[in-house]
């Protein structure tokens, strides 16, 4: 219907959660009293160099693999120049025309759809300090003065650019959820994107439907959760849809959301227009990344979220369950895959798993107790139900012991007597005994009144102290009155 | 071919605040030692790569290892303002 | 003869024997300096107080049977650029005027784990732009030989204290010849190290892929002795050099016999003073005549290193000076905004000579023109560093005169900035290749000026270049002391 189609890349800075920071031995800190992590180097003092944290490069191309790009095998720093008060140096160590990663891609799943989102580059570079504009209201305009904290100039950045392969805001949130996963997942960051340690940048442009070259870009910036991302995408498209309907041309611009008025503001265009002047960092030298070395990093990495969704699928999970046991916590996703190892049903299983262990973890979390199962445990209890062992509902109250740590499922169904009759000879006398004592129920279930039967059943349940098989004692009640 | 200098260009990015005069000065000063420097581009460097270090280092890194950061008092010191922990400064431009 | 006249050998013999102690030594180099300083001003600051304490440390030390080497006690001069912890470190720049680094450089810090007494902060062209340390916020250095002239840059202080004798020895750093200039100027050696054999670690930085610090001292021998306190892999600088500092002394005395002696056609003719090419051609037969093997070379790119000087080293200056800009120490000049803080602060506390250069390297890094200037640059470069490779497979060192000029006179060419960097002509193509060279004196001319000869080797072929150099000064004889020098003790 809409005659225009939005076209859409995302640029992530994440900053890696090293011990160290990229060029020099200061802490990584979040939160500290202001210039308390700070050295030469990251000060930007007269004389200071810069030295490579190896581990960072390390976890930069371990991001760059599960992104499915090309690590290359030789490349370099530059220096990015551009004035300003939080950058101590004047440039930023950064990479330019020779990263560490290009061209991979990442699935993701909007509305229902998988799209590939094509990944150009993710590359190494340095964080910058932090201003804070003083002055009434804290707003930037009327700040009096800026005061500069520098614990976070240094901290390792990586930057990942996306291809501009999304089309929708929707698209283009899922893709930055599942990034932020994919990093977390990899144990390089803690990817929070309210602390900043994950930060999105979108650059958005529309165009008739029907053509192929791309309209004018604008870069949005300040989006501080996924719901802001989707909101600013969407508010975005709709303006530069409704300057193009106007007649107008679309600027090409850096643009702030903002969250309160709900829409993106316009940012007076810097003095000049930016040239960074990009070459060749001297203080550093270049980086070389054998195949073995990657070979190693690429062994190293744990099972990627996709990979995963894709898996449960083959176990076949449909997709709301692929998508709530991809969600769950990580280890009751390993009891999940032990359990499914040793026999259990992946249905059943996952069905447990999303449902009433996730509920036990929560209640057990929120009241910080500890709370322990086992894949053996979740496969012997599937087992039990699958076997007529345990009722669900005795397999509910089993399953609470086990995490509370009373033993194995079928140790805590003995204990707690839960353990379903399922002896036809009992059922049989206890039937015979219902039988006896309803002699006008069983008429009225001969002359067709079918409801009758449930009757019957409770009955015998409760003459079993509802321990009985329902299944059983309805199957022998009807060889029997038949 | 005679160089082409926006010498006022140039001193926005290298933020320096210099009156018409001194531009003028540098404008000229530049275009002699650019004249000069031109004749690198009568050379046929095809195939050659740049210099990265004059003796081919690569892979330096340093072990992911915290080093005790600078006293906080030493640091400020020697700033020019500086205010409750921090650098001082005057304002931005509005949204530069 | 005063103490102040020793050289490091001597002064380090006299103290292990008794004859002296090192606040003596001390003194006596004080005490030149308070008749030499008023003309020449050699030194931005002279630490009185924590020198007398070092030097008091050392003859405590030495009394107690501890001795850290062949600086142990020497009162040494350091160039103003070398971050010195307690101490100001002004670049000879109003934007840095009165700054105190909260840290010593790697240089500093080894010299002070080998026992050294620095005398003070020797003076230079500001950030070391400059070959004759006119360009310093802080007025210039004079010749120590005649007052009239420029002491050579931009290590121009350190050159002029070793050579009348305010230090025993001393650094600087060389960029573009720096050190080795203003050595030939002054008449004492300076000696640029291959690139990455002394950590720039707390070298307020001029050009990254070009600085590298070496000594100034009044022998080879002295040269060679600074050389090794401060040498070696410093994991602090990224590009240092990791493996082992050649093995220098085993032949040191060797002579020049069977040396293959490469005579640079690009370094002589027109432009090269007649005295200092007759020196040259003097001692180059005193070589052959010994056994050396003199051979003509040619390096074609020679003639573009300039160019291809002036091209790289601006653009990196550009970008290793934005750090200054009022922000988190040095010069502030108000402004309404930041930006126009920067800029203001900037514009006055910077000279003209690193304005210019901050404009010329900016200009050839930004949008347009990269490719035909830095960046053509910087592949000249490589192919400069193939042509001496190749050149050294048929000769162990390159020799060629170390400046075109003796020491010229104050303003001679302040007015032109290309006629002052053509006196760099000849040292700056070690500079590009990252290679080892010294400059040693060979003479005077006619006006009493001290001639220099530079010896330029293979990247770590400091052996050889350091046995050629001690060749040529054996064979030179200079043992001329500027008229300043030797006066009362």
């Amino acid at each position: 219907m809409s005659t225009w189609e939005p076209v859409i890349g995302i640029e992530v800075h994440v900053e890696l959660g090293t011990a160290s920071k990229m060029f020099c031995g200061c802490p990584v800190v979040f939160g500290d009293q202001p210039n308390t992590a700070v050295c030469p180097t990251c000060l930007g003092l007269p004389g200071a160099l810069p030295v490579t944290n190896g581990t960072a490069i390390e976890w930069l191309a371990r991001i760059g693999l599960a992104l499915h790009c090309r690590i290359a095998p030789f490349s370099v720093f530059h220096r990015k120049n551009y004035f300003y008060a939080d950058v101590p140096k004047n440039y930023q160590i950064s990479q330019f025309d020779l990263p560490v990663c290009v061209d991979g891609w990442l699935d993701v799943t909007a509305d229902g759809e998988e799209i590939r989102v094509g990944i150009e580059r993710a590359h190494m570079e340095e964080d910058t300090g932090k201003s804070l504009h003083q002055g009434s209201g804290g707003r930037i305009h009327a700040a009096t003065s800026t005061l500069l904290d520098f614990n976070r100039s240094g901290v390792p950045l990586v930057e990942i650019v996306s291809r501009p392969d999304l089309r929708s805001a929707a698209q283009a949130r899922a893709y930055a959820q599942d990034l932020r996963a994919l990093v977390a997942e990899l144990g390089v960051s803690d990817a929070r994107m309210e602390e900043g340690s994950i930060r999105f940048d979108a650059n958005v442009s529309v165009r008739p439907v029907s053509t192929k070259e791309l309209g004018t870009k604008v870069e949005i910036k300040n989006m501080n959760s996924f719901r802001s991302l989707e909101r600013a995408i969407g508010s975005e498209i709709d303006r530069q849809i409704g300057v193009l309907e106007d007649g107008g041309a679309v600027i090409q611009e850096t643009r702030h959301w903002d969250e309160e008025v709900g829409a993106t503001k316009g940012m007076r265009t810097k003095e000049g227009s930016s040239d960074y002047r990009y070459f060749t960092e001297p203080d550093l030298v270049p980086l070389e990344m054998p195949a073995s070395t990657v070979e190693r990093i690429r062994t190293d990495l744990p099972e990627l979220p996709a990979d995963r969704r894709h898996r449960f699928g083959q176990l076949g999970l449909d997709s709301h369950l692929v998508n709530v046991l991809s969600g769950s916590d990580p280890d009751l996703r390993r009891v999940f895959d032990e359990a499914v190892a040793l026999g259990a049903d992946p249905v059943i299983s996952a069905n447990w798993i999303t449902g009433e262990v996730t509920a036990v973890f929560r209640r057990a979390e929120a009241s910080k107790a500890e709370v322990r199962i086992r894949g053996s445990d979740l496969a012997e209890l599937v087992m039990m139900v699958k076997q007529g062992t345990l009722s669900s509902s005795a397999a509910k109250e089993a399953l609470s012991g086990v995490m509370a740590g009373e033993g194995s499922p079928r140790e805590v169904a003995e204990a707690r007597d839960l353990v379903q009759v399922s002896d036809e000879g009992l059922i049989g006398a206890a039937i015979d005994q219902v039988l006896a004592a309803n002699a006008e129920a069983i008429e009225r279930l001969r002359g067709g009144e079918e409801k009758v039967l449930g009757f019957l059943v409770g009955q015998v349940m409760r003459a079993t102290g509802g321990k009985a098989d329902p299944k059983l004692v309805n199957a022998l009640l009807r060889q029997r009155i038949t | 071919m005679p160089i082409e200098i926006d010498i006022a260009h140039v001193a926005r990015l290298a933020r320096l605040a210099l009156t018409p005069d001194e531009l003028d000065r540098y404008r000229s000063q530049l275009a002699v030692i650019l004249d000069h420097a031109a004749r690198v581009q009568a050379v046929d460097t095809t195939g050659l790569a740049p210099t990265a270090h004059p003796l081919g280092l690569s892979n330096v890194f340093r072990p992911d290892e915290v080093r005790p950061p600078l006293d906080v008092d030493e640091v400020l010191s020697q700033a020019p303002s500086a205010r409750d922990g921090y650098f001082e400064v005057p304002p931005a431009l509005e949204g530069a | 003869m005063s103490l102040a006249d020793l050289t490091i050998a001597e002064a380090g013999k006299q103290l292990r024997s008794g004859q002296a102690t090192s606040v003596d030594l001390l003194e006596a180099v004080i005490e030149r300096a308070s008749f030499t300083e008023a003309q020449l001003h050699c030194y931005l600051t002279i630490d009185h107080e924590g020198a007398r304490k070092a030097a008091e440390s050392a003859d405590r030390e030495l009394a107690a049977g501890t001795d850290r080497g062949p600086l142990h006690g020497i009162p040494l001069a350091l160039k103003d650029n070398f971050c010195t912890r307690g101490m100001t470190t002004t670049c000879s720049s109003q934007i840095l005027a009165g700054y105190v680094p909260p840290y010593d450089a790697t240089v500093v810090s080894r010299l002070r784990s080998g026992g050294a007494v620095i005398v003070g902060k020797t003076n230079l062209d500001e950030f070391a732009m400059g070959s004759s340390t006119e360009n310093s916020a802080f007025g210039p250095t004079r010749n120590p030989w005649d007052p009239e002239r420029v002491p050579g840059g931009s290590s121009g202080g350190s050159a002029a204290a070793v050579a009348v004798g305010s230090a025993l020895g001393g650094f600087g750093s060389d960029t573009g010849g720096s050190i080795r200039q203003p050595a030939s100027l002054c008449g004492v050696v300076g000696f640029k190290p291959t690139y990455g054999l002394v950590s720039r670690y707390g070298l307020v930085a001029f050009a990254s892929s070009l600085d590298q610090i070496g000594p100034l001292a009044r022998n080879v021998g002295d040269a060679l002795t600074l050389f090794e306190a401060v040498a070696g892999h410093d994991p602090l600088d990224s590009t240092s050099y990791p493996g082992p500092v050649p093995e220098m002394r085993s032949d040191l005395e060797a002579g020049p016999k069977g040396i293959r002696v490469g005579v640079v056609t690009e370094l002589s003719g027109e432009g090269y003073e007649p005295a200092v090419s007759t020196a040259m051609a003097e001692m180059l037969n005193r070589l052959a005549a010994d056994g050396a093997e003199l051979v003509e070379v040619s390096l074609p790119t020679f003639e573009l290193a300039l160019s291809c000087y002036y091209l790289i080293a601006p653009a990196e200056a550009s970008a290793n000076l934005a750090r200054f800009d009022g922000v988190r120490y040095g010069l502030r000049v108000d402004g309404e905004t930041v930006e126009e803080m920067m800029a203001r602060t900037r514009a006055e506390g910077f000279g003209p000579e690193v304005i210019r250069r901050i404009l010329l390297g900016t200009y050839s890094l930004s949008a347009g023109y990269y490719d035909a200037f830095y960046g053509q640059a910087n592949r000249l470069r490589t192919k400069l560093i193939r042509e001496i490779a190749e050149v050294h497979e048929r000769v162990d060192v390159l020799v060629s005169p170390t400046s075109p000029t003796v020491a010229f006179e104050l303003g001679a060419k302040t007015q032109d900035p290309l006629a002052m960097y053509l006196s760099d002509v000849c040292t700056i193509p070690a500079d590009l290749a990252g290679t080892p060279a010294i400059s040693v004196p060979v003479g005077l001319d006619h006006q009493g000026l001290p001639i220099g000869l530079q010896v330029m080797a293979p990247a770590l072929g400091e052996a050889v270049m350091f046995r050629m150099a001690r060749a040529v000064e054996e064979r030179a004889g200079f043992t001329a002391r500027p008229a300043m020098a030797g006066l009362p003790t």
